[in-house]
């Protein structure tokens, strides 16, 4: 019985090592400079997002540095012109990767402008 | 404090160096303006009080039929139809055509959100999400509007919409989805650009010509230069709400 449960929890042990979920691989249109470090930009986005939503709808800041269409207009795939689809898209795919839910684009528009005036 | 009632030297310090950055920001007045300003990259100034937008609209002009401006403002704010239930399609801007059922006279013009000095649908909102902006303007903080639609029911002009269905066709500069309660934003996102809403716009270039956008506080500014010269009136003023939209000949 002994020899049994410690087989099960190597077993459970070993097999995340095995299968370990992969990273995600993103194509985006516009690779260049982003406006932080990678490193800064992977930890605080979400608290540079929130931050200037307020400024930008309460105090009408349009042209600041921390703006969500200008993540998108840079970081929009090239083949559907959008952050979100499938897992080689931007958010999403790294979103799924960290499994944290993406809501900004409830309401947000998630393709760049350009794709975004296109309509079918 | 110290045991003697006076602040400790230390703290002293540190309260007047405080002081004097303050008295260096706000001394010059407009510093503080600018210095606001040069956060937004200094080509753009903040929303500020010194601001009023308006409306102004001569339903004599505004012609029976025409939905230049309804149209400009659901292209505008993609704003579409909803999944088959006419009741409940978002409406930021509806053309009301009106009959004096005693002379028979017949009136025609565009009711929207009337962008209050003294709005209810602010006072009533649980979250804060339905505010004001320092320049007038009313507008639904979608990040923290619970859809509860208090603001729906105190509005007295009918304003505001809900979103009952999910939306994908958003124009990227203006966010708005499934759950959320919206209104006539007076086009935010183009007044801040320095341009005029849509529905003016079209209006406009229909040759209608019977809606004027400003700033009411702007002694000359074409608005406040009509309002002062000819008669208009809010509606329902009975309610002293101070709107920010006039109609003239009503």
């Amino acid at each position: 019985m002994k020899r049994w449960l410690a087989l099960l929890l190597f077993a459970l042990l070993a097999l995340p090592a095995a299968a370990e979920v992969p990273k995600p691989v993103i194509a985006i249109a516009k690779p260049g400079q982003c406006i932080a470090p990678v490193e800064e930009m992977r930890r605080n986005h979400m608290d540079m997002l929130r931050h200037q939503r307020d400024r930008t709808l309460r105090l009408g800041e349009r042209e600041a540095k921390v703006s969500l269409n200008a993540c998108i207009d840079c970081h929009a795939s090239r083949d559907n012109g959008s952050v979100l689809g499938d897992k080689e898209n931007f958010c999403q795919g790294c979103h799924a990767y960290a499994a944290v839910k993406l809501d900004c684009f409830e309401c947000h528009q998630a393709k760049a402008k350009k794709t975004a005036e296109i309509k079918p | 404090m110290s045991e003697n009632g006076q602040p400790s030297s230390g703290r002293r310090n540190i309260l007047g160096a405080g002081a004097a950055a303050a008295a260096l920001a706000i001394a010059p007045g407009i510093q503080l303006i600018t210095t606001a300003g040069a956060h937004a990259s200094g080509t753009h100034a903040l929303a500020s009080n010194k601001q009023r937008w308006g409306l102004l609209i001569d339903t004599s002009r505004c012609k029976t039929g025409c939905t230049e401006c309804a149209s400009a403002c659901a292209r505008e704010n993609a704003i579409e139809p909803g999944a088959g239930r006419p009741a409940q399609n978002a409406q930021w801007l509806r053309k009301i055509e009106l009959k004096d059922k005693v002379s028979g006279r017949e009136l025609s013009l565009p009711m929207m959100c009337q962008h209050c000095a003294h709005p209810p649908c602010v006072d009533v909102c649980p979250t804060g999400a339905s505010m004001q902006r320092a320049d007038g303007i009313v507008l639904v903080d979608r990040h923290i509007c619970i859809g509860c639609r208090y603001c729906m029911m105190a509005c007295p002009y009918q304003a505001r919409s809900f979103v009952h269905e999910p939306l994908h066709a958003q124009n990227p500069e203006v966010p708005r989805g499934q759950g959320c309660v919206e209104a006539c934003t007076l086009c935010v996102q183009r007044v801040d650009r320095g341009q005029q809403p849509a529905c003016v716009e079209a209006c406009q270039a229909s040759g209608g010509a019977a809606m004027v956008f400003g700033d009411l506080k702007d002694p000359g500014s074409e608005i406040a230069k009509r309002v002062a010269s000819v008669a208009s009136s809010q509606v329902r003023a009975d309610l002293r709400l101070d709107p920010a939209v006039r109609y003239q000949g009503i």
